[in-house]
C-alpha cells in the first residue's frame, strides 16, 4: 500500500503547478521581461536552436496555455498566422523562428511587433496575457510541457519536440503542418 | 476468471444433527486450516469475503468522511451572501469531489461491501463464488479513491461537476483533472462490476440446501436486483467516461459538435447510468430495512411476494426514466410526458413495499433499538424525498425546479433519508455479527438524533431556497437576492449533522473495543447469519445449514439438520441449482494470493499512465499479464495443504442420493 | 427511561414547530411562486396543485408510520443498559390468516390509491404543460436572440429590414408588458441555461444546437434571472435581469438602443474615449460607431443605459466601474476581462466616457 500511494503521489505531486490558475496575473511568471534588452536573431531564417529554453514556468501550467489558446482566437492572431499553419504571417508550428525561439524572444515579438506586418501589441495586451500567448504559441510547436498542453486540438498541431523533428526535416523544406 | 481447479464432486450428503461425523473441535481446526490464511503479507493475500466486505465498508466510510467534510466546507462557504471561505476554483473541485466520492466512491461500493459480507452468510456458504477476483475488485476501488482525493489535496481535484457535462469537461477544462476524473471513474466502475458478478452468482448458485427462490431473503433480492442494475448500468458510464478521456487525450470528437458530435450524447450516456444509479444506492437499502423490520418487529415482512415483485419492477422501470434530468434541453413534448409517466410510475413499487413496511410494524410486537429509529427516520424523510420526486417528474414544474436548491434538496432527502439511514442503522444492527460487540444504545439514540435534526435542518430550508430561484452549483450569491437566511440556518444543520454522523463514529469505535459483547445472535433475528458465531470464523458456518422455511431461522425445524460431506481439509463450496438450491456440486474455490494486489497495481498504472502518453497502457500490459499468469498458475495448486480434489464425474446415483436427502430434510 | 421519553418528544415538537414555520415561510409569494407572467402563473398553480396533493399523502404515511410507534410505547424494549442482552426472546408471532388476509386487502386499497393519485397528478401535469405550451402560439411575437458565453448574455434584438440596425446589448434584456417574447437560444462555449422564475421555467443554451423559450411578462418591473446550469468558474455570477417596460417605454427604449454611441461631449469624455480607443479595451468590446469593434466580450455601446455590470453582479455606478476596471479579478475571479493597471487620471477619464455611453 505504501508503494501505491507513494506512487500516487509522485505523479500528482509533479502536477501542482500544472493545475494551478492565477487568475489575476499576481505571480511573477507574469511580469513583463527584465533585465537586458531582449535578443533579436538574425533577419534570416536560422538554425533551429538546439539548446532550446524551456523555462517559462506558463510553459508548464495548463490553465495559461488553454487562456493563451483562447486569446489566440479573440486577438485575431488567427487571421495571419492561422492556427499556427501561417498564412499572410509565418506559420507558428514548424521548426524556423525568425525572431527566436525564446519566451522572452516571442514575448518580444508580440509585445513590440515585427517588421513586415506583426503589429505591436505591447500596449494594448497585458503582459500577463502575453506570456499566456506565448506559452499557447509555444505549445503549437510542441515546446511545452506535453502534460500541460491539450491533448486535444481542433486544428492543426504538433506532437514532437521541435529539436527532434528538425533532424528528420530536410533543410529547406517549406515549414508546414505535419 | 478465478474459478480455479473447479471441479465436479458428489454433493454431500445430507445428516441430522444427531449424527455428526467428526469431533467438533477437530473439525473447526481444519477448517480453520484450510480458511484462514497465514504467513507473510497475510492481509494482502487475504481472499475471505469478510474481511473484504468489511474492508469495502471501511474505505467507502474514510471517502464519506471526505467527502462530507468538503460538504461542511462548502456549507460555510455559502453560509452568508458573497462568503470568502473558498474561492471559485476551489469551490468547484469540492461539489465535484463531493458528489464524485458520495456517489462513485461511498453509497454503491459500501452497498457492495455490505452485500460481499452479508450475501454468503445469508445464503449459507463459506465465501463468494470468485474469492481473488472479490480482492481485485476492493483493491481497484481502493487505488481509485486514494488517487482521486491524492489528486485533490495536491490542488488537482477535478472541477467539472460529478455529471462533467461536456463541452466544459472537454475543450473547457484545461490541464488533467477531468482526465483523471474519467480514468477513475472507469476504474471504480470495474470494481462495481466486479462485486456485482460475484453477488449474483454467490446468490443464485450457492445457496444452503433448501432455500429456494422463493424463500431467499428480502435482503439478498434487493442484492440481486441491484447488482443486475449494475451490470446493465455501469457500462453506459464507463462508455461515457472513456469517451471524454478520448476526447480529450486524442480527439476523437465524440461530443464535438463541430466535427459531427453532440453534447447531449453525453447526457444521455450519463444518466441512463445515472438515474439507475439512484437505485443502485437504493435498493439495498430497501434489503436493509426489511432485515431490520423484521428483526424489531418479531415477525416476517408482510407480503413476501409483493416486496419480491417491487423489487423486480424499480429495477426494471429505474431505466426508463433517465430524460427526467434533461427536460429543460428542449427534447419533443411527446418523449418527455413518456418519460414523466414512467418516473411517476416508479412510484408505486415503492409506495407498495412501504404499505408493507408499514403492516408489520402495525401487526408486529415493536421493539424500539437504534436500528428501528433508523427505519423510521427513513419513513419520515425518504417518504418526503419521494414526493418531492414526483413533482420533479412532471415536465412543466420540473422547469421551474430543475438545477436549483431544490433538486439538491429532493436528492438528499431521498439518498440520505432512503439509503443512509438505513446503512446506519444497518451498521448498528450487524455491528455485533461483524464485531462481536453491541454497540452503545444511548450514544446511538443521541447520535440519531443529531444526524435526524441536522439533516432536516440542512436540507428542508433547501426546497424553499429553490423555489426562490437560487441555482445549484453556486460558489456564492448575492445579498440583494435575499438567500441568506436560509442558507445561513442550513449551514448550522449541517454542522448539527456533522456532530451526530462524529458521534456515530465514536460509537462504533469505542464500541469496537468496549462493547457489551454479543452473542450469536442478540437481536434473535431471522437470516442465517445469526446462525454461527459472531464475528463468524473465516469458514462461516461450522456446518452449512438447512433451510426448511422462507423465515429462516424462525422457520419450524430451522437448526436441526446441517450439511456434511465437505472436505474439512479444503476450501470446498456447496453449489446448489438456481432455483430450488438444490445440491449439485463441490466446488474448489482458490484461495488466498497476491496476484489480485499486483493485477490492481497493473491495472491502476495502464489508467494512470495513459492519461499522460499513449506508451502507457502498452507498458503497463507487461505487468499485467505477469500478473495474471501468476494468478493463473497458483490458483491451480494446493498450498492448502489439502490435495487438489479429483476432477473425475461423479456417478448420477450419488448425485440423486444428495438431492432427494436434501428434500427429506426440507 | 421517561426522561429519555420526554426528551425525544421535546425534540419532535421541535422539529415540527421549525418544519411548520418553514412552510409558512415557503407560502410567502417569492421566486417561481410569485409569478409576473402568464407561464409562470400556469406553472405556479399546477405547483399548488403537486403541492398540496403529495403534502396530505405525507401526512397520511407518516401517522400511519408513526402511530404504532407512538400508541405502544409499553411494548418498548428495555433500558438501553442492558442492550448486550438478546431481544426479550419474543417468539415470532403465530399465524393469524384472517388477520393476514385483511392486511393484504389494505395494502392492495394502498397500491391501488397510489397508483390512482399517481395518474391524477399524470393528468395534471400534462395538463397544466399544455396549458403552458398553448398560451405560446401568438402572431407576431418579438424575436430576441440570446447567445450564453462564459460568463454573460449576448442579447440582440434583430431588425428583419434593417439588418445592420439590429440592437446588442448585454445582460440586461427588455420586453413590452402583455406581448409574447420569442427567444432564440444558442451558447458560444459551453451549456448554460436561460431562467427568469417570476416569468417561466428555464431552457438551455446548448452549443451546436438552438432552441426556443417562449414567455410574457404581464407585469412591469425588474426580474432577476441567472444561469442555471453549472458553466464553469463564474456560474454563480452569470446573472441577468429582465425589464419588462410599458409597450411605449419598450419601444422608445429600442429606438434608443439602436443609434450608435453617443459623441463625447466634454474634453474628459474624449479622453477617455481616447484610452479606450488605445488600450486593451478594444480588443475584445465594441462600442458602435467608434473603432472598437470586437464581439468577445459585453458590447458597451449604451453601456450607461443599463442598471448594472459584469452580469449583473454590480450595480452600475462609476465607483464599481472604475474598481471593475481596474480589477474584476477581485470581484469575478476568472473571468475574462484582465486587470488593467490604468492612471488615475486615465481611469478617471474612461469612466467618464464609459458613463457617457447613454
Amino acid at each position: 500500500m505504501v508503494v501505491v500511494a507513494a506512487f500516487a503521489l509522485c505523479i500528482l505531486f509533479a502536477g501542482c503547478w500544472r493545475e494551478h490558475r492565477d487568475f489575476r496575473g499576481t505571480s511573477p511568471a507574469s511580469k513583463p521581461p527584465v533585465g537586458p534588452a531582449v535578443r533579436l536573431s538574425p533577419l534570416s531564417p536560422g538554425p533551429a536552436a538546439a539548446n532550446l529554453r524551456i523555462d517559462h514556468p506558463y510553459l508548464s501550467n495548463a490553465y495559461a496555455i488553454s487562456q493563451g489558446k483562447k486569446l489566440f482566437g479573440w486577438y485575431n492572431c488567427v487571421g495571419c498566422h492561422a492556427h499556427g499553419g501561417g498564412g499572410m504571417g509565418p506559420p507558428l508550428m514548424d521548426a524556423k523562428w525568425i525572431y527566436g525561439s525564446d519566451p522572452e524572444e516571442i514575448y518580444a515579438s508580440i509585445a513590440e511587433g515585427r517588421p513586415n506586418g506583426m503589429p505591436s501589441f505591447g500596449g494594448r495586451i497585458p503582459p500577463d496575457q502575453i506570456w499566456q500567448l506565448a506559452a499557447f504559441v509555444l505549445s503549437l510547436s510542441g515546446n511545452v510541457r506535453m502534460d500541460a498542453a491539450a491533448g486535444r486540438q481542433d486544428e492543426m498541431h504538433v506532437n514532437t519536440p521541435e529539436p527532434l523533428r528538425h533532424a528528420a526535416e530536410p533543410q529547406g523544406a517549406p515549414g508546414g503542418p505535419s | 476468471m478465478t474459478g480455479g481447479g473447479s471441479a465436479s464432486e458428489p454433493a454431500p450428503a445430507v445428516a441430522r444433527r444427531e449424527a455428526p461425523i467428526l469431533p467438533e473441535a477437530d473439525e473447526r481446526a481444519r477448517l480453520e486450516r484450510a480458511w484462514s490464511v497465514h504467513g507473510a503479507l497475510a492481509w494482502l493475500r487475504d481472499v475471505d469475503h469478510k474481511h473484504i466486505g468489511r474492508r469495502y465498508v471501511v474505505t467507502a466510510f474514510v471517502w464519506f468522511a471526505l467527502a462530507g467534510a468538503a460538504a461542511l466546507l462548502m456549507r460555510l462557504q455559502l453560509m452568508r451572501p458573497e462568503g470568502k471561505v473558498v474561492g471559485p476554483d476551489l469551490y468547484d473541485q469540492l461539489f465535484t469531489m463531493h458528489g464524485t466520492s458520495m456517489m462513485f466512491l461511498f453509497a454503491v461500493p459500501v452497498m457492495g461491501g455490505m452485500g460481499i459480507y452479508l450475501v454468503p452468510l445469508m445464503v449459507g456458504t463459506r465465501n463468494v463464488a470468485f474469492p481473488r477476483l472479490n480482492a481485485l475488485g476492493y483493491y481497484l476501488f481502493l487505488i481509485a479513491g486514494l488517487m482521486l482525493w491524492g489528486s485533490f489535496f495536491v490542488g488537482m481535484g477535478p472541477d467539472a461537476g460529478w455529471f462533467a457535462y461536456v463541452p466544459l469537461s472537454t475543450a473547457f477544462s484545461p490541464g488533467k483533472r477531468v482526465d483523471l476524473w474519467a480514468q477513475l471513474i472507469s476504474l471504480t466502475e470495474i470494481s462495481a462490476l466486479i462485486v456485482a458478478v460475484e453477488i449474483i452468482v454467490t446468490a443464485f448458485k450457492q445457496r444452503a440446501p433448501g432455500m429456494t427462490l422463493d424463500r431467499m431473503p428480502l435482503f439478498v433480492w434487493a442484492q440481486v436486483v441491484t447488482q443486475f442494475m449494475v451490470i446493465f448500468a455501469m457500462p453506459a458510464v464507463m462508455l461515457g467516461t472513456t469517451f471524454i478521456a478520448l476526447d480529450r487525450l486524442v480527439a476523437t470528437q465524440l461530443f464535438n459538435y463541430t466535427e459531427g458530435g453532440d453534447a447531449l450524447l453525453w447526457q444521455h450516456l450519463f444518466w441512463f447510468f445515472g438515474h439507475p444509479e439512484v437505485y443502485i444506492i437504493f435498493i439495498p437499502a430497501l434489503g436493509f430495512v426489511s432485515s431490520i423490520v423484521a428483526a424489531s418487529t418479531r415477525r416476517p415482512v408482510f407480503g413476501y411476494p409483493a416486496m419480491v415483485a417491487s423489487l423486480v419492477a424499480t429495477g426494471f422501470v429505474a431505466f426508463g426514466l433517465w430524460v427526467h434530468h434533461m427536460f429543460t434541453t428542449g427534447l419533443p413534448q411527446l418523449g418527455e410526458s413518456f418519460f414523466t409517466a414512467a418516473s411517476m410510475i416508479i412510484s408505486i413499487p415503492t409506495g407498495v413495499q412501504i404499505f408493507c413496511w408499514l403492516a408489520t410494524i402495525w401487526t408486529g410486537r415493536l421493539v424500539l433499538r437504534v436500528p428501528m429509529l433508523y427505519v423510521f427516520g427513513f419513513f419520515s424523510t425518504f417518504v418526503i424525498g419521494g414526493l418531492t420526486g414526483v413533482i420533479l417528474a412532471s415536465v412543466p414544474i420540473d422547469t421551474q425546479v430543475h438545477d436549483t436548491f431544490f433538486v439538491v434538496a429532493h436528492l438528499h432527502y431521498v439518498l440520505i433519508g432512503g439509503a443512509i439511514f438505513p446503512l446506519l442503522g444497518a451498521v448498528v444492527h450487524w455491528f455485533p455479527k461483524m464485531t462481536g460487540r453491541m454497540t452503545s444504545e444511548r450514544l446511538g439514540r443521541w447520535s440519531f438524533a443529531f444526524v435526524f435534526t441536522g439533516f432536516h435542518l440542512t436540507f428542508f430550508p433547501m426546497h424553499l431556497l429553490g423555489l426562490y430561484g437560487m441555482p445549484r452549483r453556486v460558489y456564492t450569491y448575492l445579498p440583494q437576492r435575499g438567500w441568506g437566511d436560509l442558507n445561513f440556518l442550513s449551514t448550522v444543520g449541517s454542522w448539527v449533522l456533522g456532530v451526530g454522523v462524529l458521534l456515530f463514529v465514536v460509537n462504533a469505535l469505542w464500541s469496537m473495543f468496549a462493547g457489551a459483547r454479543a452473542g450469536a445472535d442478540p437481536w434473535a433475528a431471522d437470516t442465517l447469519e445469526w446462525a454461527t458465531e459472531s464475528p463468524p470464523p473465516p469458514y462461516g458456518f461450522l456446518h452449512l445449514p438447512i433451510v426448511t422455511g422462507r423465515e429462516g431461522l424462525w422457520s419450524p425445524g430451522a437448526r436441526s439438520a446441517f450439511v456434511t460431506g465437505l472436505d474439512p481439509d479444503k476450501t470446498e463450496l456447496l453449489v446448489t441449482n438456481l432455483l430450488d438450491a438444490e445440491p449439485e456440486l463441490r466446488y474448489f474455490v482458490a484461495g488466498p494470493s497476491i496476484a489480485p494486489l499486483f493485477t490492481a497495481l497493473s491495472i491502476a498504472f495502464v489508467f494512470a499512465t495513459g492519461m499522460f502518453t499513449p506508451w502507457g497502457p502498452v507498458v503497463g500490459m507487461v505487468p499485467l499479464f505477469l500478473s495474471l499468469l501468476g494468478w493463473i498458475v497458483k490458483s491451480e495448486d494446493g498450498e492448502r495443504g489439502g490435495e487438489r480434489p479429483s476432477t473425475a464425474s461423479p456417478p448420477a446415483g450419488d448425485d440423486a442420493a444428495a438431492l432427494s436427502a436434501a428434500e427429506a430434510a426440507g | 427511561m421517561r426522561t429519555a421519553r420526554r426528551r425525544a418528544s421535546a425534540l419532535a415538537a421541535a422539529l415540527g414547530t421549525a418544519l411548520a414555520g418553514a412552510l409558512v415561510l415557503g407560502c410567502t409569494r417569492r421566486g417561481a411562486l410569485d409569478p409576473a407572467g402568464i407561464q409562470a402563473e400556469r406553472l405556479a398553480h399546477l405547483w399548488w396543485w403537486f403541492f398540496w396533493i403529495t403534502a396530505v399523502v405525507y401526512v397520511v404515511v407518516l401517522v400511519l408510520a408513526l402511530v404504532p410507534a407512538l400508541a405502544r410505547r409499553r411494548r418498548l424494549a428495555a433500558p438501553p443498559t442492558s442492550a448486550a442482552e438478546p431481544l426479550a426472546g419474543a417468539p415470532v408471532l403465530p399465524r393469524e390468516p384472517e388477520r393476514e388476509r385483511r392486511l393484504v386487502r389494505v395494502v392492495t386499497a394502498g397500491g391501488l390509491v397510489t397508483g390512482a393519485v399517481l395518474v391524477a397528478l399524470l393528468i395534471a401535469s400534462v395538463h397544466g404543460g399544455s396549458a403552458v405550451s398553448s398560451a405560446a402560439f401568438v402572431e407576431s411575437p418579438l424575436d430576441v436572440e440570446i447567445v450564453g458565453h462564459q460568463w454573460w448574455w449576448e442579447i440582440t434584438y434583430p431588425n428583419t429590414d434593417q439588418p445592420w440596425k439590429a440592437a446588442t446589448t448585454a445582460n440586461e434584456l427588455h420586453v413590452p408588458v402583455g406581448r409574447m417574447v420569442r427567444l432564440k437560444l444558442q451558447s458560444n462555449d459551453v451549456i448554460h441555461s436561460f431562467w427568469v422564475p417570476r416569468l417561466h421555467g428555464k431552457m438551455d443554451l446548448i452549443p451546436g444546437r438552438t432552441t426556443w423559450h417562449w414567455f410574457r411578462a404581464d407585469r412591469a418591473g425588474h426580474f432577476a434571472g441567472q444561469c442555471a446550469e453549472f458553466c464553469g468558474l463564474q456560474h454563480a455570477h452569470m446573472g441577468l435581469v429582465l425589464v419588462a417596460d410599458p409597450p411605449a417605454a419598450f419601444d422608445a427604449w429600442l429606438d434608443a438602443q439602436r443609434l450608435p454611441a453617443a459623441a463625447p461631449a466634454n474634453a474628459a469624455e474624449l479622453r477617455g474615449k481616447q484610452v479606450f480607443e488605445h488600450s486593451s479595451c478594444v480588443l475584445c468590446h465594441s462600442v458602435r460607431g467608434t473603432i472598437a469593434g470586437a464581439r468577445n466580450a459585453p458590447d458597451l455601446t449604451h453601456l450607461a443605459s443599463r442598471g448594472t455590470i459584469a452580469a449583473a453582479t454590480l450595480p452600475n455606478s462609476s465607483g464599481h466601474l472604475a474598481s471593475w476596471v481596474r480589477d474584476s479579478q477581485n470581484v469575478k475571479p476568472g473571468n475574462a476581462m484582465p486587470p488593467n493597471p490604468l492612471h488615475e487620471e486615465d481611469l478617471q477619464a474612461l469612466v467618464a466616457y464609459l458613463g457617457s455611453l447613454r
